[in-house]
């Protein structure tokens, strides 16, 4: 339906266009300070006051080449990884298995169990009652505390479950008549029809692990070499208390000059692979944030 | 045991057979006998017992610690043998120096949260909704998101970055106030606004996704017939695109509703430094600090059960009033 636009219409329209282009400069700005903030060269850098949309001056990777030999963060970026990968395997492999019983309507007392388990999202023991847990478990200064508590959601069983809700219960029967075990159909039959919320969970788990710095502050008090990457950004923007950039440290290595094109140079190896990744996965992301929302 | 009862019930036992399922019409359900059910869905069971043994090893006897906030807890002695000492914690909290400051701290960032940022992405996302351009929308899409995916540390890390005497936001701040520029997360009146703006620029972009999706939704018949009738784009907007997100916009409420006063500790604990705890202190931090910082766990499990409390009350509180307004709810 083609019609005319009053004047009133046009001018909202070119308000709404300019609001939205500023929420979107003002997303997108400050990461591309920092990216050339990090290549400017330092003694520009350190006296400017600006947004910096080029880098200043002439292009300087000093910055990168100091980080790239700064060890501690390869490490924990190895450690995040690790972690990653053996909380998305068990998240996946528990979650399908809790998603799978929780939606056989077969299973007697049913509700009582999904009671159990949304109880938990309602109300929950708390930081200290946890973490004496963790500690009783000898957890504490593990990597295993990095991985287990929380491998679980509530909010993923829910997402898993629905969606394997929605395969026809005939499908099962079918394999059941064949001689499937539970096993093999919630592995051959139920599994492959739900692989879009599979896909969901494991990104939402990445990310979140990707992120997480608390659980390393909580449970990894005295074993720096678990640190997962977050943990070491935090003491190298926030507390300045790394071995890198700190105040003493700096003094001898002559690298003061070159603080804030190392802090942000961190900030640009720690965050631009998720960036780069992310336009590839925003399907999946997008139908997860939704799938979560509509279907509880 | 198992035959016998079969049998008395005059059912047939088949191999691996359907017999079990309570909802199909054709097949008669048996009467209830838990271990039989088990040795015939033993797959069933190991699985649930996996999953339920690990809440309660994480999530119930966590529960069970809460006896600490009544007690002069003793690692020695443990949780039962610890001496009781009733309400004392939570008497020494609220007539203690910090429980005011808390309380009111925690109270206005939730409350500040909530009210600039649970507002933000549905207005974000009704701006969008009226751009017809799928390349222009996509783009501010893509890039809106963004931010999401910037850990907590690494904003902390730019907030201090840009905020200390001589970072871009504080010499901008400088210009426009005819200040020196200095550090303005150790000014009480900029700790909030930083904290809660910064939190918009995180998650602008990602609060709007399902908001986006509910209103991709609507049928656009009905936005047609509101034209036939005369409605112009702001009557279409109230009668027709608020209408058609409300269900959304109500759960978000409710899960927003739970964590009202959960401030998020993590971005907190990153911010605060000694020179704004008088703004940013909050139950959240206190108990983390109070907790592993000093070892006193009864009184942080004390302050922790009275924030899981409250944040339970109010989820249910606003569920059971939502579900009588609205008519939708979330259990």
């Amino acid at each position: 339906m083609k019609y005319k636009m009053k004047p009133g219409r046009i001018l909202f329209l070119a308000i709404d266009v300019l609001v939205l282009c500023l929420i979107t400069f003002v997303c997108f700005i400050p990461i591309w300070h920092i990216v050339m903030a990090s290549l400017s060269d330092p003694t520009s850098l350190n006296s400017y006051t600006r947004l910096v949309f080029w880098p200043l001056k002439r292009m300087d990777v000093q910055a990168y080449k100091v980080i790239l030999q700064y060890k501690t963060l390869w490490i924990s970026y190895r450690n995040t990884i690790g972690y990653i990968i053996a909380t998305c395997l068990l998240t996946s492999i528990l979650t399908t298995m809790a998603g799978y019983v929780l939606s056989r309507q077969r299973l007697y007392y049913r509700n009582v169990y999904m009671m159990i388990i949304t109880f938990t999202m309602i109300f929950n023991g708390g930081m200290i009652p946890t973490y004496m847990v963790i500690r009783r478990l000898r957890m504490i200064d593990t990597p295993f505390a990095m991985i287990v508590p929380g491998v679980l959601s509530v909010f993923y069983i829910l997402v898993m479950k629905t969606s394997m809700e929605n395969v026809p219960l005939e499908l099962e029967e079918a394999a059941r008549m064949d001689g499937a075990s539970d096993f093999t159909i919630m592995l051959h039959v139920i599994f492959p029809l739900c692989k879009a919320s599979f896909a969901v969970i494991i990104l939402f788990t990445a990310v979140a692990k990707w992120n997480d710095y608390f659980t390393a502050l909580l449970y990894l008090p005295n074993k720096s070499e678990y640190y997962p990457l977050q943990m070491v950004l935090r003491n190298i923007l926030v507390t300045s208390t790394s071995d890198l950039t700190s105040d003493t440290v700096s003094m001898q290595n002559n690298i003061s000059l070159y603080k804030k094109n190392i802090e942000y140079a961190c900030i640009v190896v720690s965050t631009l692979p998720i960036l780069c990744i992310y336009p590839f996965v925003q399907k999946y992301f997008v139908t997860g944030v939704t799938l979560g929302a509509v279907k509880n | 045991m198992n035959e016998k009862f079969i049998k008395k019930r005059g059912i047939v036992k088949r191999k691996r057979c359907t017999v079990g399922y309570r909802n199909e019409g054709g097949i008669k359900a048996i009467p209830h006998n838990l271990a039989l059910d088990i040795r015939r869905n033993r797959m069933l069971y190991v699985f649930l017992s996996i999953i339920l043994g690990y809440f309660l090893v994480f999530h119930y006897i966590p529960m069970v610690g809460l006896l600490m906030a009544f007690e002069k807890y003793s690692p020695v002695k443990g949780i039962f043998g610890s001496q009781w000492v009733g309400l004392r914690h939570f008497k020494n909290f609220f007539t203690g120096p910090f429980a005011v400051k808390l309380i009111r701290n925690t109270v206005i960032i939730g409350l500040l949260d909530f009210a600039v940022n649970f507002p933000a992405p549905i207005i974000f996302a009704l701006l969008l909704n009226e751009i017809k351009n799928r390349a222009f929308k996509k783009i501010v899409q893509t890039v809106s998101y963004m931010p999401y995916f910037i850990s907590s540390v690494v904003v902390a890390g730019m907030i201090i970055s840009f905020t200390k005497a001589g970072g871009i936001i504080s010499v901008a701040f400088s210009f426009m106030t005819d200040h020196v520029s200095e550090n303005l997360l150790n000014l009480a009146e900029w700790f909030r606004p930083i904290f809660v703006l910064s939190g918009t620029w995180q998650w602008i972009g990602y609060g709007s996704i399902v908001y986006l999706a509910a209103l991709s939704g609507i049928d656009q018949g009905l936005y047609e017939a509101a034209r036939i009738d005369g409605a112009g784009h702001w009557r279409q907007m109230w009668h027709v695109t608020l209408p058609g997100i409300m269900p959304m916009i109500t759960m978000m409420l409710i899960m927003r509703m739970g964590i009202l006063f959960n401030v998020a500790a993590d971005k907190l604990l990153l911010l605060y430094n000694p020179a704004n705890y008088e703004v940013s202190d909050v139950i959240n931090t206190y108990i983390y600090r109070v907790g592993l910082g000093s070892m006193d766990y009864g009184m942080s499990t004390a302050v922790g059960l009275i924030n899981s409390l409250i944040g339970t009350v109010l989820l249910l509180t606003s569920n059971r009033i939502l579900k009588k307004t609205t008519g939708s709810s979330m259990f």
